[in-house]
């Protein structure tokens, strides 16, 4: 398939149709949907009416957008209007919201055509959407093994080329990590910088929606489209959507980068060889290279773990079966409630629900919680301190390539230390890219992740597009 | 940090209206202990005198001008709920239930 920005020039010149870009998606979703399990809504007849609409618009002489008949991949913690929203859970199943999120009404207003919702781990929580209760989902680059997560459906649905672009969501690496393991581009932006309106909330402080593409220009496209200020979420910046896309080509010379030894340290060897190649590469383009170590993103990982449940536990408080969703009959309405969200909620869920209610519940809220927020300003200081040196961190995006299914399923720690190198930026607020540079044990891609502080995306962009021209794809 | 016990996580469960197995508790208590103990490398940290960071950029209350604007249409919302009478969600008894 090709990327989204031909395909939107192709569609807007009249190269091609909206309709037969679509046809050509679906094709490829219906061909290998079922051994994939990447979709688990597919708006058929929404799709083929926006993409017959667009056509239209086009043959009269209009401009519909800069992601003009290009066909998108809905993580399912997003709503759309009257398409089931699931979150992977059977809490929701059946649900169909009311109202479209914002960034869908966005990718609306730019042209692009929603197919259908993408699985995930259950609302959010996982690193191999393993914990969806609808199945997993499969890495289309090697069946055994995941596609990360949570957003693993995004991402499997770029990298299996049924869609040239997904959204995912990110609250402890949910975008970079699977774009990581599916070999593709993944963004985190800033925090506020993209509104959530309409994004099923995990940790509200975490949270954020953010592209995976195969090209770091067609990111670049999709976040303009996305980001700017929303009046309907209270976390969005006041300003408008960044210059993002006329910045990709602008280079890193001159730029000092700081390559972190706590991004690096305890990756395998293959992923540490990618780093440092990359360090080659930056320097190569023109960049500084300073050598950095933030202790501090280490205590990140304890200090998430504690925040993003207790955030959770908050959050899914709202499913007890009395608006929305799944409800368990019972005699009384406290007895209704436990039994929908004990059969509701999967085993995952129920973990980070059990954990963040006891880090905020009476005589442990100082010990755990309050230590956590207190760690949770090291960190933010840390960061301070490492961009009076740097303009620019790297690091891994994940310690390994993609691993097998079930690998880590029966020790939930063991999961949750795939998020070390990601989580520091979900603190911080601050954006973040994964971009693929190189490949490691059975061929699998490596992600090479860029840091930088708050909205500093354009040379996010720049830095992941050279790494992108030296590892050859593009 | 205090140390997690079986019935910690039996009183939490309630407080989180969930219900557990006798086989969840143990797994429950076994697994969460492990995510405590590693976050224990907090305790060996000075934080006396750091601020706690609750969000990214502080939270501030957002205001709006108190104009009526359209809303979600009531007979769309009221579809989506598992039961619901003269157009109002309907639970179960609220009281007298056991304590």
């Amino acid at each position: 398939m090709k990327s989204a920005r031909q395909t939107a020039l192709d569609v807007q010149n009249g190269d091609t149709s909206a309709l037969s870009v679509l046809e050509e998606s679906l094709a490829q979703i219906y061909s290998r949907n079922e051994e994939l399990h990447v979709f688990l809504y597919v708006d058929e007849e929404g799709a083929r009416k926006s993409a017959a609409a667009l056509d239209e618009r086009i043959a009269r002489g209009e401009n519909v957008g800069s992601l003009a008949g290009v066909p998108v991949a809905l993580k399912d913690n997003l709503c759309q209007t009257n398409i089931p929203t699931t979150c992977s859970s059977k809490i929701l199943e059946g649900w169909r919201p009311p109202y479209n999120a914002t960034v869908v009404d966005r990718l609306l207003a730019a042209g692009a055509v929603p197919v259908g919702k993408t699985n995930l781990d259950e609302f959010a929580m996982g690193s191999s959407t393993e914990n969806s209760a609808f199945g997993p989902t499969r890495n289309p680059l090697n069946t055994s093994r995941v596609p990360g997560g949570s957003s693993g459906g995004s991402a499997a649905a770029v990298a299996a080329d049924m869609t040239p672009l997904a959204l995912g969501s990110d609250t402890g690496g949910s975008i970079r990590q699977p774009a990581a393991l599916c070999g593709l581009v993944g963004v985190k932006p800033s925090y506020g910088l993209v509104s959530r309106y309409g994004l099923i909330a995990f940790a509200s402080s975490l949270d954020q929606i953010g592209p995976l593409t195969k090209t770091v220009s067609d990111a670049a496209i999709a976040l303009e489209v996305i980001a700017g200020h929303d009046p309907l979420d209270t976390t969005s910046l006041p300003e408008p959507s960044p210059s993002l896309v006329g910045h990709v080509e602008d280079g890193v010379a001159g730029m000092r980068i700081g390559v972190v030894r706590e991004l690096i340290d305890g990756a395998d060897a293959d992923v540490v060889a990618s780093v440092e190649r990359a360090v080659e590469v930056l320097k190569e383009a023109g960049a500084t290279i300073v050598e950095l170590s933030v202790p501090e993103f280490r205590l990140g990982l304890s200090a998430y773990y504690l925040i993003a449940p207790a955030e959770a536990s908050s959050n899914l408080a709202r499913f007890d079966g009395v608006r929305y969703g799944l409800r368990v009959k019972a005699d009384d309405v406290t007895a209704m409630m436990e039994a929908t969200r004990t059969a509701g909620f999967g085993e995952e869920v129920k973990r980070r629900i059990m954990l963040g209610t006891y880090a905020l519940s009476a005589g442990y809220y100082d010990a755990y919680y309050g230590q956590a927020l207190k760690v949770r300003t090291l960190t933010i200081d840390a960061f301070r301190r490492a961009y009076r040196e740097a303009d620019l961190l790297l690091g891994a995006t994940t310690p390994s390539v993609a691993f097998e299914f079930g690998s880590k399923t029966a020790d939930p720690m063991a999961m949750y230390l795939s998020d070390v190198f990601t989580i520091p930026s979900n603190l911080s607020g601050e954006p973040a890219i994964s971009v693929p540079f190189g490949t490691g044990e059975a061929g699998l891609p490596i992600g090479v992740q860029l840091l930088g502080p708050g909205r500093s995306e354009a040379q996010l962009f720049a830095g992941a597009r050279v790494l992108e021209i030296a590892d050859g794809r593009l | 940090m205090p140390e997690l016990r079986r019935e910690d996580v039996a009183h939490v469960a309630k407080l989180a209206r969930l219900i557990m197995s006798d086989a969840e508790l143990d797994m429950f208590t076994h697994q969460l202990g492990q995510v405590l103990d590693h976050a224990s490398d907090m305790n060996a940290l000075d934080l006396d005198g750091v601020v706690a960071t609750a969000h990214p950029f502080g939270l501030v209350n957002v205001v709006r001008d108190d104009v009526p604007r359209t809303c979600l249409d009531h007979d769309v919302v009221m579809a989506m709920a598992p039961d619901a009478e003269d157009g109002r969600f309907a639970v179960p008894r609220i009281l007298g239930e056991a304590p």
